[in-house]
């Protein structure tokens, strides 16, 4: 069986006045029909930049996919026209954004930016769209939908504008959602609605869903596999719960040990990592994370570590397990 | 939507009174006697004193501005001290001219001033965006009396394209109904006559159109430019919008706000008489008239003329206020 969605290789770069940023840098990974990948990683390690590569949005200049392949339902997304683009994007693969406030034109009514999907994807008259729209809005739960369709963007909060983005994500039925950090703008309690939404709508429409983001709280209660990234490379893979019962990459682990526990008996300080990402444009030789890694030795700061699967399914970019 | 109208045209009384303030006593702090401008240097004192007490101009100042207010509540500016004319009169007849070219110009200005900022911004950094800032740069700093005369040298006299000067030529009549000739041409089917009106006013539209133009384009590009950075772009663009949909109907709406309050502001300019223009090509408009009215220190006209061109620049400013609130949702109209 195809995989949904494949990538491979994917270099996606920026070319900028002070030099090359690799933004993204042979990133593979791969997502079946119907499940839920998490890409996690700091700001900057990539994870949007690999999402518009997907949708092919980069903006360019400055930015260039140089390498790598796109497979979706076994097409190569790189290869074909623009016009063959947007007849896939919003259609079957629809992003949602991290800034609900902003993410939503403010000058058109939330009705009429669903109903343009549907008029434009699925042939739709505007009565028909309209009733659609309202439709989708209801199963996003938004309460009395026939009025909330004349609403404008600031007439609503940024929980039920991030319903509208999943309603209109939704629209043509997709097969494949990419999410980019959905709920890092929302607050806690909404946080957890709108995950439970994307959770349910995923079950109920068979959507697969590329989930952005850095809280690893997240990222166990929503995926199946997960990815982390660090500037600009996949540094483990792993399914799910391999990863967040035994995680290898020091990178990893350092980010489970910064989460506060509730269960912990003893007041200990929170773990952070030492350091900060490097810039894209002056990263360190050898393994990318070599200057903030507890464990770093000579050939870290000599060579960078190929990916390799020390166990089924689970693979690694690190000296460590060589 | 209809109250917010109403409460916008209301607040246009105490702006029309102020004005009225200001203009009334602005003018009489300028040094001259119009009694002696009338009857020139050498009238008797007599004489002098009985101009002054026929025009009331020997009443105190707060009087004098009373009977101003009176007459102007019941639409009557009073009479012209050089002309003894009604001064609406004149107003009237010279008023539509300055609209009529004034709305040309505009027309040239806003169609091409934003076309080009629109283009220049979705192609920035491009030959077009660089060639059509050059221009629009050109085109603020030109003086107009010098561009106007080039284009008369060019297509008047070495082409013979376009009539050299006035509104209409001689030989056409038309029948007057709102005082713009092409609008009363086309009302009375008179083809001849809008032909003729229309060759006449394309190179003075032309030339009063460069400023506002170029500030135009320019607010358009830097507008447009700030709009297609935002997310909702972005949005739309993952929406699977053709590139069309998204400048012209997604980013242009939005960027369109502050076009607007400048396209507002410089048509309210242009309606105050564009004196420069109005001479090189004889446009018989009221920028000219009133001009005129100052030397002679025709206190009357004066007095009515500014009343007139800044209530119509207030008026502007009202429409660009509703047309915003049209535009722009966020802003509460309740």
């Amino acid at each position: 069986m195809t995989k949904l969605l494949e990538v491979q290789n994917l270099k996606t770069y920026f070319f900028t006045d002070r030099g090359v940023a690799t933004a993204v840098d042979d990133v593979s990974f791969s997502l079946d029909a119907g499940k839920t990948l998490c890409i996690v990683g700091e700001s900057g390690c990539g994870k949007s930049v690999t999402a518009l590569s997907i949708m092919r949005l980069i903006p360019e200049p400055p930015g260039r996919i140089v390498g790598g392949r796109i497979f979706f339902e076994g097409t190569d997304l790189l290869t074909l026209s623009e016009n063959r683009m947007r007849s896939i994007r919003g259609n079957k693969i629809s992003m949602i954004f991290q800034e609900p406030m902003t993410s939503l034109n403010p000058v058109f009514r939330v009705g009429d930016q669903i109903a343009e999907v549907l008029e434009l994807h699925e042939n739709m008259k505007g009565p028909e769209a309209m009733d659609r729209a309202v439709e989708l809005l209801r199963m996003v739960g938004i309460p009395s939908p026939e009025s909330r369709i004349k609403d404008y963007p600031h007439q609503m909060s940024g929980g039920m504008r991030q319903r509208v983005m999943i309603a209109m994500a939704l629209a043509c039925n997709p097969k494949l959602i990419i999410a980019d950090e959905p709920t890092t703008a929302l607050d806690v309690t909404i946080q957890a609605q709108i995950l439970e939404l994307m959770d349910e709508l995923s079950r109920t429409t068979g959507t697969a869903i590329l989930l952005i983001t850095h809280d690893l709280g997240v990222v166990a209660e929503t995926a199946q596999h997960v990815v982390v990234m660090y500037a600009g490379r996949v540094v483990e893979e792993a399914p799910v719960k391999q990863l967040f019962h035994d995680p290898l990459h020091p990178y990893t682990r350092g980010l489970m040990r910064s989460i506060p526990s509730m269960s912990d008996d003893q007041r200990r300080r929170l773990e952070a990592i030492p350091g900060v990402v490097p810039s894209l444009l002056a990263l360190p030789v050898g393994c990318k994370f070599n200057d903030r890694c507890r464990h770093a030795f000579d050939r870290c700061r000599a060579e960078e570590p190929p990916l390799t699967a020390p166990k089924d399914g689970h693979s690694v970019r690190c000296w460590l397990f060589h | 939507m209809l109250s917010f109208i109403l409460r916008r045209t209301l607040a246009l009384i105490p702006t029309v009174f102020g004005i009225s303030v200001l203009v009334f006593f602005m003018i009489h702090l300028v040094p001259g006697d119009p009694a002696e401008m009338m009857l020139g240097e050498r009238a008797s004192e007599q004489a002098l004193k009985e101009v002054r007490e026929q025009l009331g101009l020997d009443k105190p100042l707060y009087v004098q501005y009373g009977r101003f207010l009176a007459r102007l509540a019941k639409g009557d500016l009073g009479r012209a001290l050089r002309t003894n004319e009604k001064i609406t009169t004149e107003i009237a007849d010279r008023f539509p001219a300055t609209v009529e070219l004034s709305i040309a110009a505009m027309i040239f200005a806003v169609t091409l001033g934003m076309l080009a900022g629109i283009l220049s911004a979705t192609r920035q950094y491009s030959v077009f965006d660089y060639s059509s800032m050059i221009f629009s740069l050109v085109g603020v700093s030109m003086p107009i009396f010098w561009l106007g005369l080039i284009l008369m040298i060019i297509f008047s006299v070495h082409l013979g394209w376009l009539p050299l000067s006035g509104r209409l030529s001689y030989h056409i009549h038309i029948e007057s109904i709102t005082g713009l000739y092409i609008l009363d041409s086309l009302l009375t089917l008179n083809w001849p006559a809008l032909k003729d009106a229309v060759w006449h006013i394309i190179m003075p539209a032309f030339t009063l159109s460069t400023i506002p133009m170029a500030i135009i384009a320019r607010i358009t590009r830097s507008s447009m430019l700030e709009v297609l950075r935002q997310d909702y772009i972005r949005t739309a663009k993952a929406k699977g919008l053709a590139p069309r949909v998204v400048h012209y109907k997604h980013a242009l709406k939005n960027a369109l706000i502050p076009v607007i309050t400048v396209i507002g502001l410089q048509f309210g300019i242009l309606l105050g008489g564009a004196i420069l223009t109005e001479t090189i090509f004889a446009w018989p408009g009221i920028g000219l008239w009133l001009l005129n009215a100052v030397y002679a220190r025709d206190f009357n006209a004066v007095q009515g003329g500014t009343m007139l061109i800044a209530t119509t620049f207030v008026t502007i400013n009202m429409l660009v206020d509703i047309l915003y609130a049209w535009i722009n949702p966020r802003i509460k109209v309740s």
